[in-house]
């Protein structure tokens, strides 16, 4: 199927990735090629063939339910991104990250 | 010294002929004077590596070395190691300092080894030349206007230019042993589950591996006796019995059976690395090897399948970023939306960007049978011509790149031609079968340099052992794992 430039602008919505109306157009070529080439796919018979999703027919391990971790949150609070928007502070107050307001 | 086996710096260092701080000096001066070209090393932090090799003396003083303890390895930028910047290549983790080891930085640590620093590599591994990191392409260190490959293009360069001991890579599609086939040293990808994934940037976590990059089949060896073994932070990490991949190093290679398929030396194919492969098959047909002929019929689609599947993995797995807890965020935006996709578009570079878009595109309501399961049948397909294959041979050879290694810019505008590098290694991962690339020889570049050329040797499953006894018989009758790249005139300028 071939795609356009809007099916580009709906894709990068859905991945979260911001796109400008040039970089849509080059995107659409660069994936029109990626997606010809997977396109050979459809030529295989695949009827009852079991789908395949990992090399080794092992199913998920179970441990024992208790606590095995330890608390590192300021280890990681640590790398948290710079704010933005004017301020140089990281993103962090009391042990939270700050993100803009999601409810009014 | 900074060409002596893993397994000579180990005697040098318990006979007290080198130390560890003197050896990893050695290798630091060297990435001094090299780096600025060669650009293998992103990071690097003397004051950490010394004080590493002062520990690692004090332990063999104390007489309780490891085989590895005091050696320089070098780790790909992929490899979370905690107050070590881990940037996987990107924009999006430039200012990341790991908060935590993954389980191979772990495993070296307690080895008592070096980490020399921190390798280049493909953004987010996702590339076979290195062009796509944040932090500039690799030279290939036996021609400055190649390519090293990749994406563990910087810990291939780092060990053909002997800028460490040994280095650590992953490959997901031939990460390892392309730039390993195109800067001529051997790289060992393992069984898929072998190696922890734990604290390793994902990129596609059923194909994900990570393995050894070295001077020799034993080197490899020795680094597999640090790297595998069970580790319970990894979901698909394989319960199994520690094993020694050295064991098997000296077996004679009389009846091995040596399957050669068809259908990687066909079309496609440069006749000048065909023909160095064809050597080193010759080599161990007198080496007792009985060459058979099979087929891997669904080679071809290996390419497609992986280019549904590994972006579908990577738009999932690096959802992660999102700017709010680590990795970029963007200097402006309005609401939590915003944020997102700005951070997103300026912390991920083209290709990224192209994989994460592909994999959504796959998973997205409509097209998920079209393209996702269609390629999760075909991988079946692809494993069950390799079950059929080990039926008539105990490993299979071939080339391990389609050519040598490619001017830089080459492909770089051209994903379906770079993509296309992958096509003989692809089909292990998706299997999720062990490959090898040895220094199989040499064959001369359009402006007559000599660019190296590796043989791939794919196993069964858990047969690295094996595998490694194969390479390391040819390596004991061939000498192309010893030659390096004369750097000497670059010497000299710095």
């Amino acid at each position: 199927m071939a795609l356009s430039i809007e099916d580009i602008k709906k894709i990068a919505h859905l991945a979260r990735i911001e796109v400008s109306e040039s970089d849509a157009a080059a995107t659409l070529t660069k994936l029109t090629g990626i997606l010809g080439l997977i396109e050979q796919m459809q030529a295989v018979d695949t009827k009852g063939i079991a789908p395949m999703s990992h090399s080794q027919d092992v199913v998920q391990r179970l441990r024992e339910d208790v606590v095995t971790k330890t608390n590192q949150r300021e280890a990681f609070q640590k790398v948290a991104p710079v704010l933005g928007n004017g301020s140089t502070d990281q993103a962090v107050d009391s042990g939270l990250y700050l993100v803009p307001k999601v409810i009014e | 010294m900074i060409n002596c086996s893993l397994k000579a710096l180990g005697q040098m260092l318990a006979k007290k002929q080198v130390s560890s701080v003197e050896l990893t000096q050695e290798f630091l001066n060297r990435i001094d004077t090299l780096n600025p070209e060669i650009n293998a090393y992103i990071a690097l932090d003397k004051n950490k590596s010394l004080a590493q090799a002062k520990a690692a003396d004090i332990r063999i003083a104390a007489g309780s070395a490891a085989p590895l303890t005091g050696i320089p390895i070098a780790q790909k930028d992929i490899f979370c190691a905690t107050g070590w910047k881990t940037t996987c290549g990107s924009k999006m983790l430039a200012n990341f300092v790991a908060p935590y080891d993954a389980h191979v930085i772990s495993q070296f640590d307690a080895a008592g080894a070096v980490n020399l620093g921190k390798t280049n590599m493909d953004e987010f591994a996702m590339g076979s030349s290195n062009e796509t990191s944040y932090f500039g392409g690799v030279k290939n260190p036996w021609d400055f206007t190649r390519v090293p490959g990749g994406s563990s293009g910087g810990s291939a360069a780092a060990v053909a230019a002997r800028m460490c001991a040994a280095a650590t890579g992953t490959d997901t599609g031939g990460s390892i042993r392309q730039p390993a086939s195109l800067c001529g040293f051997t790289g060992l990808k393992p069984t898929y589950g072998v190696v922890s994934r734990y604290g390793m940037i994902a990129f596609a976590s059923s194909l994900d591996q990570a393995g050894p990059m070295a001077k020799s089949a034993e080197d490899c060896a020795l680094m597999m006796n640090v790297m595998a073994g069970f580790d319970e932070r990894d979901s698909t990490s394989l319960q199994r019995d520690k094993e020694d991949y050295t064991r098997d190093l000296n077996k004679p290679l009389n009846g091995l059976r040596v399957g050669l398929p068809k259908e990687f030396f066909a079309d496609g194919l440069d006749a000048n690395v065909a023909k160095v492969v064809e050597t080193a098959i010759a080599e161990y047909k007198k080496l007792g090897a009985e060459i058979v002929e099979i087929s891997l019929p669904n080679t071809g689609l290996s390419i497609p399948v992986y280019y549904v599947l590994a972006p579908a993995e990577a738009s999932s797995n690096l959802s992660r970023y999102d700017g709010v807890r680590y990795g970029h965020r963007a200097a402006e935006y309005t609401d939590l939306m915003d944020m997102y996709c700005k951070s997103r578009a300026e912390g991920f570079g083209a290709e990224v960007k192209r994989r994460i878009l592909i994999g959504t595109y796959v998973l997205s309501a409509g097209y998920y049978d079209a393209y996702y399961l269609k390629a999760q049948q075909i991988r079946r397909l692809i494993a069950q011509d390799f079950e059929e294959a080990f039926k008539h041979c105990d490993v299979i050879m071939g080339p391990a790149a389609p050519s040598t290694a490619f001017k830089a810019g080459e492909k770089v505008d051209d994903p379906v031609a770079m993509y296309l590098q992958d096509i003989y290694t692809i089909s292990t991962n998706l299997a999720g079968l062990p490959g090898m690339s040895i220094p199989a020889g040499f064959s001369a570049g359009s402006d007559g340099k000599a660019l190296p050329v590796g043989l791939q040797i794919i196993g069964n499953y858990f047969d690295e052992a094996r595998m490694l006894n194969v390479a390391h018989q040819y390596q004991q009758v061939t000498d192309w794992h010893t030659r390096m790249p004369e750097l000497n005139t670059l010497k000299e300028v710095a």
